[in-house]
């Protein structure tokens, strides 16, 4: 078992060596550091001081080496396009966006699995059907539509929410938080709903099958049989059953929330680490595109290895398997 | 001149028992028996069709300077325009361009983005997915590698940074025009990695099969065999994931426009031409927004409502 987590973090470390590699030749080749750095009015002596402060005259290894521990101690380089260290903007932007990332996860766990236990009891319920095909025509609508769609009805039609930004903040140490506002939350519910509706009808789908698969089983028929009521048995005997592969798919799910950010970000110029990379890709900011890739890639990296690690200790059956095919 | 005819015969009789083949088919029978499929096959194909001939149904070129009125302004569908009394089907943007027009050339780079990404992946991961199922070995690991390595983050946002790197290489002067390569390639090379792990899996299965065997005994090269024995055995899961991915190329497309790290305003795509009409959302002038999202729609789900049937369809175990 411990040479499985050992090679699992083995992999896990050279995956991010790689995204390490790509995200400095991005830096070193696209485009000329030196003539993105330096203004109009500059001399052959600012240029060489320029190259010898970032290192330009070593060679590829060692400026990788160099590279690599730098970002390591949070250090990504100044952007092209602000002139501020690369490591504040981010500082400043991030809590916007795990705010927003945070609540739209919790709002797609618990509507869900409530909606998934739902429609798993009630399966041929009216209310449940609609559900079921309400969330059918969720996946296939591409997420910057059902933004603008909730902005059109909340904001445009109705007038109750705001259609952008985070409305009033307040400052916490360096963490700026809007979930202490009135105007703040009003401002989140729209972003939340646009960003966890794709992770709330995947848990609610999930969680429906699985509960179909448990019901069916004898122990809840004894259960039945027992006298128990129904809430104790779909609740606490069916429901705690269904949770190892929820628990999985909500894992994996975080990471794919933090990347979608960057779509509901932009529709609703939500100030978070998502928006700040897309006008970095429009304007060719590579420094904040090589840190965002960077802090990125070690989040999924570490969210896969940890759900990894987790499914070993829940599911033995898998440490059998493994053990036999290597 | 006497050969030309005996020479053209033959072929033209096999060319009409493959028509024939195909319409008695299992797969032609079901298309048929399928009201699902015929549906999203006759709007998928009228889409396309009037996306071909644009030049020829679209009222007015909109990118032609010299056919635009600005007091065409803001006209709204089916309304004469308070200036110009000119009545428009789906209503003019801020500029007096025609929607319905700007939608038929936009789908017009919609499409063929979506549909030349999927075949650079398709190419991209035909060749990789077989040269690592065939070959093996140290080429398989690092080709296999490397795409779980890209399946560990969202092709999205793969495409998103291959873009930005691209357009950070390509001069100033030219980018606008590259803008649409550009995005073929950041989809086409988000989106391989599916293709080869399904060929790469039916490959080996089909070499350990004996007309491998013997075509390796004839002395066939390793080249001709992959080519043209083991490609054309692979290719209905191919078939099955190529439709599925062009409805994901066409959203992916739209999103990337959407976000401005598409297609350029010059040459706008659906996602572009939603981006443009969401800055009108709140001064009322709807059309402008909608009837891009309702094409865009449109054509994702019928692609997508293709494949899913293609699947099944395909899928012997579930016949």
């Amino acid at each position: 078992m411990l040479a499985f987590i050992i090679r699992r973090v083995l992999q896990s470390a050279l995956v991010l060596l790689i995204v390490g590699l790509t995200a400095f030749s991005m830096f070193r080749f696209v485009g000329d550091p030196v003539d993105n750095m330096l203004g109009q009015e500059r001399t052959a002596q600012d240029i060489e001081r320029l190259r010898e402060q970032l290192g330009l005259d070593q060679s590829f290894p060692v400026q990788y080496y160099k590279f690599l521990s730098e970002a390591a101690q949070g250090n990504f380089g100044v952007s092209y396009r602000q002139g501020r260290p690369v490591a504040e903007i981010l500082l400043e932007r991030a809590p916007a966006t795990l705010e927003l990332a945070a609540v739209s996860g919790l709002l797609a766990i618990a509507l869900g699995i409530a909606f998934g236990v739902f429609t798993a009891i009630r399966r041929n319920g009216f209310l449940a059907n609609f559900i079921m095909s309400a969330s059918l025509i969720g996946v296939s609508l591409p997420t910057f539509l059902i933004g603008i769609l909730l902005i059109y009805v909340f904001s445009v039609e109705l007038g109750w929410l705001p259609s952008f930004g985070r409305g009033e903040t307040v400052q916490i140490g360096f963490w700026s938080t809007g979930l202490l506002t009135a105007s703040g939350l009003k401002a989140l519910i729209l972003p939340s709903i646009t960003l966890g509706l794709y992770q709330m009808t995947l848990i609610m789908r999930l969680v429906r099958s699985e509960m179909l698969e448990v019901l069916r089983q004898d122990y809840i028929r004894f259960a039945r049989a027992r006298g128990l009521r129904d809430r104790a048995i779909n609740f606490r005997h069916a429901l705690k059953n269904t949770m190892v592969p929820v628990i999985t798919v909500i894992g994996l799910q975080v990471g794919a929330i933090i990347a979608f950010a960057i779509i509901t970000e932009t529709v609703f110029q939500w100030p978070g680490v998502g928006l700040l990379f897309i006008n970095a890709v429009q304007f060719v900011d590579i420094p904040v595109m090589a840190a965002y890739l960077m802090l990125i890639s070690v989040m999924f990296v570490g969210i896969n290895l940890i759900v990894d690690i987790l499914y070993f200790f829940i599911d033995p059956r898998l440490r059998v398997d493994r053990a036999g095919g290597h | 001149m006497t050969d030309m005819p005996i020479k053209d015969a033959p072929q033209k009789v096999v060319e009409q028992s493959r028509l024939r083949v195909f319409l008695d088919s299992d797969v032609f029978y079901m298309f048929k028996k399928s009201p699902v499929a015929v549906i999203s096959t006759i709007i998928f194909a009228s889409l396309v069709l009037s996306a071909l001939f644009a030049p020829l149904i679209a009222p007015t070129n909109p990118f032609d300077p010299a056919s635009l009125n600005l007091m065409n302004g803001f006209t709204g569908p089916m309304t004469p325009n308070a200036f110009t009394g000119e009545s428009f089907f789906l209503g003019t943007d801020d500029q007096g361009r025609d929607v319905f027009s700007t939608i038929l050339y936009g789908m017009r780079v919609s499409l063929f983005v979506g549909v030349a990404a999927v075949l650079l992946a398709m190419v991209i991961g035909i060749t990789l997915g077989l040269i690592s199922g065939y070959v093996g070995g140290w080429t398989e690991t690092i080709i296999m590698r490397t795409a779980d390595v890209q399946l560990t983050f969202p092709s999205i946002l793969v495409a998103m940074l291959i873009f930005g790197v691209a357009k950070g290489i390509t001069p100033v002067e030219y980018r606008d025009q590259m803008a649409i390569w550009v995005l073929i390639l950041a989809i086409g090379l988000s989106d391989w990695v599916q293709f080869a792990r399904v060929v790469r899996g039916a490959t080996m299965v089909e070499k350990r099969k004996e007309y491998v065997e013997a075509a390796r005994l004839i002395g066939r090269t390793p080249y001709a065999i992959m080519l043209r024995h083991i490609l054309p055995n692979v290719l209905s899961p191919v078939l099955v994931i190529a439709t599925i991915s062009l409805a994901l190329a066409i959203i992916a497309e739209a999103t990337l426009s959407f976000l401005g790290v598409g297609a350029p305003a010059t040459q706008p795509s659906l996602g572009t031409l939603i981006r443009i009409g969401q800055g009108f959302l709140f001064s009322g002038e709807w059309w402008i927004l909608l009837f891009p999202a309702v094409t865009l729609l449109t054509l994702a789900l019928s692609v997508n409502l293709l494949g899913d049937w293609l699947r099944d369809a395909l899928n012997p175990r579930l016949r």
